[in-house]
């Protein structure tokens, strides 16, 4: 199917502070985002979509000077594809804390003059929330037709639903929760003790000195990845196939997962920022809108108003479909509208970036839905 | 899983839609195509849930519009709580189901009034398929023994003694045949059992 083509970032500056859940405010800070297709006349046709941990506001297309290096769900998004950007506006927008334009921790604390580093502020699901919420008014969008998300994005879609019940009307969840695990807490910690303690890391202020803590950021990314991947695809793609045959009798890369990690985590750490992962893993582990009514999800979730899609992949293990059925029962509760599909997929978690008809069919579907609303006169 | 987008049986819902009153909350177990779901909707402004295990049918479930949920009732309705919905339907299903009984006490759990069909195995031609030494294949039970996904057979009067057990009262019970009622010897003569139960 056809890509939505050439597409380039724009970016917005906020003067006015920004309260933060942590009780830190951050002021003068950017926004960089992007937007595929065609705002309608009443603006009802506007669809949000939130990014995971390494992703960014660059969701579909390709840039002028990259034309063969695509957004990250481009398979999802584009003319024709199951968020169709001939009927609806979308829009990606990269997070605070993120490393690819918004404000982050690589940028200039007006107050200090010096790098942000460590001390940029702890941010949360629910003030990048706040924080779309503002792009949303500048861009005259009061109200979305959906807002969505896989995994990280997933958990920002549902926040969305809670904080701002009257400005979605519908939430597409994939493969998320609504808070992690224990053993998922413990992963990303792994990763950040890999990062913390990397002597090139320097409590955070690595810009000042030159290097990056590449190190911390591969194994970082050596443990996330294994938790994205099912122990079938593992075993399926790489086995205990041998680099070169034979047991090397050292440490080095004998088996070819070794390899494969390696290089993951290579790569990874040559465009990822430091303190970004530090920054988004503790969004991921601090997000539970439960807590706040004493662990009951039916009452977090009891002022929404849009209505759900959520979907699980049945080899997911890091956001089980255990998770997404817990919010489903919270929903089914209060009686909202959702639908639930859990997609015999073989992936793991990286199965929601992934191409398969059953998932795009379903996600298409359920746009057509979105559409009918919008066109029948429903979508306000 | 269900059957409910066979083609005959729309006279079959429209006759047991009768049965479901204006604006209920809706569960109907074994959806299907959400056919069922998406005319309550329409036509009773009813609201609720379906619940299919077939991906094919979960997608179709979505292309109507109903809120359908991806489950496997084989396991329970531990989904939904107590008392949650006004009818509980589960139309051409029950005898795909291992664990009928758990089921059924499942579907009184959350239901206050339940609408339970699956096809009459003493419909008379069975009857006749079995004299003969063969089990029964036809229209209702267009399958051989060996594939069929009907793995519990019953009749009218089993599915009675059932029903008591767990504690359902049946308020109505029909045989229909081509979606109409059979009143003379509805055991012997309808192909698809009907009933109406309430805790």
């Amino acid at each position: 199917m056809a890509s939505i083509g050439i597409v380039s970032a724009q970016s917005m500056q906020f003067a006015a502070p920004l309260s933060l859940q942590s009780g830190a405010t951050i002021s003068d800070y950017t926004l960089v985002y992007e937007t595929y297709g065609e705002l309608n006349a009443d603006k009802s046709n506007a669809v949000l979509v939130c990014h995971a941990l390494n992703a960014s506001h660059h969701v579909a297309g390709a840039y002028a000077d990259q034309p063969n290096k695509f957004g990250w769900w481009e398979n999802m998004v584009g003319p024709g594809k199951a968020l169709d950007t001939d009927r609806f506006f979308v829009i990606g927008v990269n997070n605070l804390g993120s490393c690819f334009g918004s404000t982050g921790p690589m940028h200039i604390n007006h107050d200090t003059g010096q790098p942000y580093g460590a001390d940029f502020p702890v941010v949360t699901v629910e003030d990048w929330v706040h924080s779309q919420a503002l792009l949303a008014d500048v861009l005259g969008i009061t109200q979305f037709a959906a807002v969505m998300g896989g995994s990280l994005g997933g958990m920002q879609a549902l926040a969305w639903s809670m904080l701002y019940p009257d400005r979605l009307r519908h939430c597409v969840v994939i493969a998320s929760t609504d808070k992690l695990s224990a053993q998922n807490i413990a992963f990303n910690d792994v990763a950040r003790q890999a990062i913390l303690t990397d002597p090139d890391f320097h409590g955070g202020n690595y810009y000042a000195y030159g290097v990056v803590p590449k190190r911390g950021l591969r194994v970082a990314r050596m443990i996330g990845h294994i938790t994205y991947l099912s122990n079938d695809v593992m075993a399926e793609k790489f086995g205990r196939d041998l680099r070169t045959g034979k047991y090397q009798f050292d440490f080095g890369v004998d088996f070819e997962i070794e390899s494969y990690l390696r290089y993951q985590g290579e790569k990874f750490s040559e465009y990822f920022d430091a303190n970004t992962y530090l920054l988004i893993t503790k969004a991921l582990d601090y997000f539970d809108p439960a807590a706040s009514f004493g662990g009951d999800l039916t009452q977090a979730l009891a002022n929404t108003k849009a209505k759900f899609l959520l979907a699980s992949f049945t080899t997911d293990w890091r956001f089980s479909p255990e998770c997404s059925r817990t919010v489903v029962q919270a929903l089914i509760n209060n009686k909202r509208d959702v639908t639930y599909a859990e997609i015999d997929a073989q992936h793991g978690h990286d199965a929601f970036l992934l191409e398969d008809p059953r998932y795009h069919k379903l996600v298409s579907a359920y746009y057509d839905r979105v559409w009918d609303e919008i066109q029948n006169g429903r979508g306000k | 899983m269900s059957s409910h987008d066979s083609t005959n049986l729309r006279a079959d819902l429209a006759f047991i839609s009768r049965w479901v009153s204006e604006k209920a909350h809706v569960l109907d177990v074994g959806c299907g195509d959400g056919v069922m779901l998406d005319y309550l909707e329409s036509s009773k402004h009813c609201t609720g849930y379906g619940i299919e295990i077939a991906d094919d049918k979960v997608l179709a479930s979505t292309q109507r519009g109903i809120n359908v949920i991806q489950l496997d009732m084989e396991k329970g309705l531990d989904l939904f709580p107590d008392a949650a919905f006004d009818t509980v339907l589960c139309l051409s299903s029950l005898q795909m189901m291992k664990n009928v009984e758990g089921l059924l006490r499942d579907i009184a759990r959350v239901g206050r009034e339940a609408i339970v069909s699956f096809p009459n195995f003493a419909y008379w031609p069975h009857r006749l398929s079995l004299l003969c030494g063969r089990m029964p294949v036809s229209k209702a039970l267009p399958h051989d023994w060996y594939n069929t996904p009907n793995v519990r057979c019953a009749t009218i009067s089993d599915f009675s003694d059932l029903a008591n057990k767990v504690g359902l009262q049946v308020l109505e019970c029909v045989a229909l045949q081509e979606g109409k009622p059979v009143s003379f010897l509805p055991n012997l003569r309808g192909t698809l059992a009907v009933f109406r139960l309430r805790k």
